[in-house]
């Protein structure tokens, strides 16, 4: 064992003309929350879709509580204990909040009684922490549908959540929430992946949230790291002010 | 009491009366009732977003393990016949499932039209063995031991049915108020998401089409010993095309809706036959055409509708 719960080495992907990982590494130890940021098109979205089974590298490995994962299915890789949320949500728009929760919970549970009505799940008290965790405990009756993007991104977020994953990808949380909710979002969510020993990676825009809750942050550029450390080296970096924050330095 | 038991209460309740006041109405009845259960095996596959063309395969089977065992004096008992044969369909559908469900939309469709299509010909082709184009006849079994006239058999066997049918509903509608039953949903909605729960999609699928078999098979078995006798029709693609149309009639929305669907197909098609024998066809297209166009949720959405409307009013 190397003592990294996740170890991404030289991943590799090239889609047409564009490189999207090029030589992408990361070691990534227990309980830490790494923030992952870098101009569009860097390919951080890239890198999680990589360590998630959605895309397969064409080179390289990724290692997870020492096992190789780099050629499993998203579904074996989520049964092994890594979670993610999607820049775009992903939920089933259709369904009541309540009901997305609590399929996820059933699927973590493996409970698939067909006599037994999903509203009636066990586990509801445990769906309404959740909600909570979120900050979205009066939506539960709502149709995703009718809910704006802010909303389902803390609702994907949630879905994670509820696997108990024992990694969780974020791909930017917070965007769509509002920036006084944006904090206190944040608060409550690190709290709860505290308390559950979570190690967390998130993309993210919001150089202050970056500064508050990730305790590491990796630059990403040109489909790689390009610069790695804490946030107060990371975000002090004159490159980092310049092609990251857009200030003039 | 939710909506979707009142509907089907009420169903129920005119199914119960109406054989006792037109004894003439059973054998239409429990016909409709076959189609129904086909037809909500394919309201199974509708709530993960697909359609099933083939399923007259699993009704014709059943009805051919029904022919074949009946003729060969194995079981001849309605009792008996109807769940090894149902069972067999739903084998069937076991094994046909395998593979199927690793598709999707038109390619899930085609699949299976295509699989029908390949029992039917093998139903026409073997003449020696299923009687080709002429089928099989159906010795009428006997019912709990019983030896009955034509009339008491249909009679007892449309109860039988009717009783059956509310079993599966029932059924099928806990089945997918269940978890089970929103995570084939999901497929419809978010297979990805699906797949990002460590669900795995194809086992669902898997689930519902051999639920959806089964529900074919029961009915194919019935329809067989009812009207004494099977051909290759039941396996055509017409067949099966009739229950993807009789399910958008009745309306996805609830499990009464492809009954509903099954008694306005029977309905149509009896009144169609007499008094439009050469067009009766065109008939049941524009029907269709006019659901789609102005009640798309079928006839279960109209009622239900309907009754949301009225109680709205009242309030």
């Amino acid at each position: 064992m190397s003592g990294f719960i996740l170890e991404a080495r030289d991943l590799e992907l090239r889609f047409g003309g564009v490189q999207a990982a090029n030589g992408a590494s990361l070691q990534v130890r227990a309980n830490e929350r790494i923030a992952i940021i870098g101009p569009n098109g860097a390919g951080k979205t890239t890198f999680i879709n990589l360590c998630t089974g959605y895309i397969k590298p064409q080179s390289g490995t990724v290692i997870f509580a020492g096992q190789d994962i780099t050629a499993l299915s998203p579904r074996a890789i989520t049964r092994l204990g890594i979670g993610r949320s999607f820049q775009i949500p992903q939920l089933f728009l259709e369904n009541t909040v309540i009901e997305n929760l609590l399929l996820a919970l059933s699927a973590r549970e493996g409970s698939w009684s067909p006599f037994l009505k999903l509203t009636r799940h066990p586990k509801i008290d445990e769906m309404w922490a959740l909600l909570e965790i979120v900050g979205l405990k009066d939506t539960g009756h709502r149709i995703v549908r009718e809910l704006p993007e802010g909303m389902r991104k803390l609702i994907d977020i949630a879905l994670a959540l509820a696997l108990e994953p024992k990694l969780i990808f974020m791909d930017e949380p917070t965007s769509g929430v509002s920036s006084h909710e944006k904090f206190q979002v944040m608060d409550t969510l690190t709290r709860a992946l505290d308390a559950r020993s979570t190690t967390a990676i998130f993309v993210e825009h919001d150089m202050d949230v970056v500064a508050r809750y990730a305790n590491r942050v990796a630059v990403w550029s040109g489909g790689r790291i390009a610069l790695e450390g804490s946030p107060e080296e990371i975000l002090s970096h004159p490159d980092v002010r310049e092609s990251v924050i857009g200030e003039v330095v | 009491m939710s909506r979707q038991y009142l509907i089907g209460a009420g169903l129920l309740i005119a199914l119960v009366a109406f054989p006792l006041l037109s004894p003439w109405s059973t054998v239409i009845l429990t016909v409709a009732l076959c189609e129904g259960l086909a037809a909500l095996g394919i309201l199974v596959l509708l709530r993960a977003g697909q359609v099933s063309f083939g399923h007259g395969l699993y009704f014709a089977f059943s009805a051919y393990v029904v022919a074949f065992m009946a003729a060969a004096h194995l079981g001849h008992e309605v009792l008996l016949l109807v769940p090894i044969a149902t069972a067999a369909s739903g084998l069937v559908a076991a094994l046909v499932g395998l593979f199927i469900v690793r598709y999707r939309a038109i390619f899930f469709g085609m699949l299976n039209l295509a699989i029908s299509m390949v029992f039917f010909s093998l139903l026409e082709k073997l003449f020696s063995i299923t009687g080709g184009a002429d089928g099989k006849r159906v010795p009428r079994p006997t019912l709990l031991g019983m030896t009955l006239e034509r009339e008491s058999f249909e009679f007892w066997m449309f109860y039988i049915t009717l009783a059956l049918a509310v079993v599966a509903a029932l059924f099928v509608a806990r089945y997918l108020a269940s978890s089970g039953g929103k995570a084939l949903e999901a497929i419809k909605s978010n297979e990805t998401r699906l797949e990002y729960l460590g669900v795995s999609s194809r086992k669902v699928l898997y689930g519902a089409y051999l639920l959806s078999g089964l529900l074919a098979g029961l009915g194919g078995a019935i329809i067989a010993l009812v009207s004494g006798h099977v051909t290759p029709e039941l396996a055509y693609w017409v067949r099966s095309g009739e229950f993807v149309f009789i399910a958008i009639l009745g309306g996805v929305g609830g499990v009464a809706g492809p009954f509903l669907g099954a008694l306005m197909f029977q309905i149509i098609r009896g009144y169609a036959a007499v008094y439009a024998p050469e067009t009766w066809h065109a008939v049941l297209g524009i029907m269709l055409l006019v659901i789609i166009f102005f009640a798309p949720s079928g006839l279960y959405g109209l009622i239900a509708g309907r009754r949301r409307a009225s109680g709205e009013a009242a309030r």
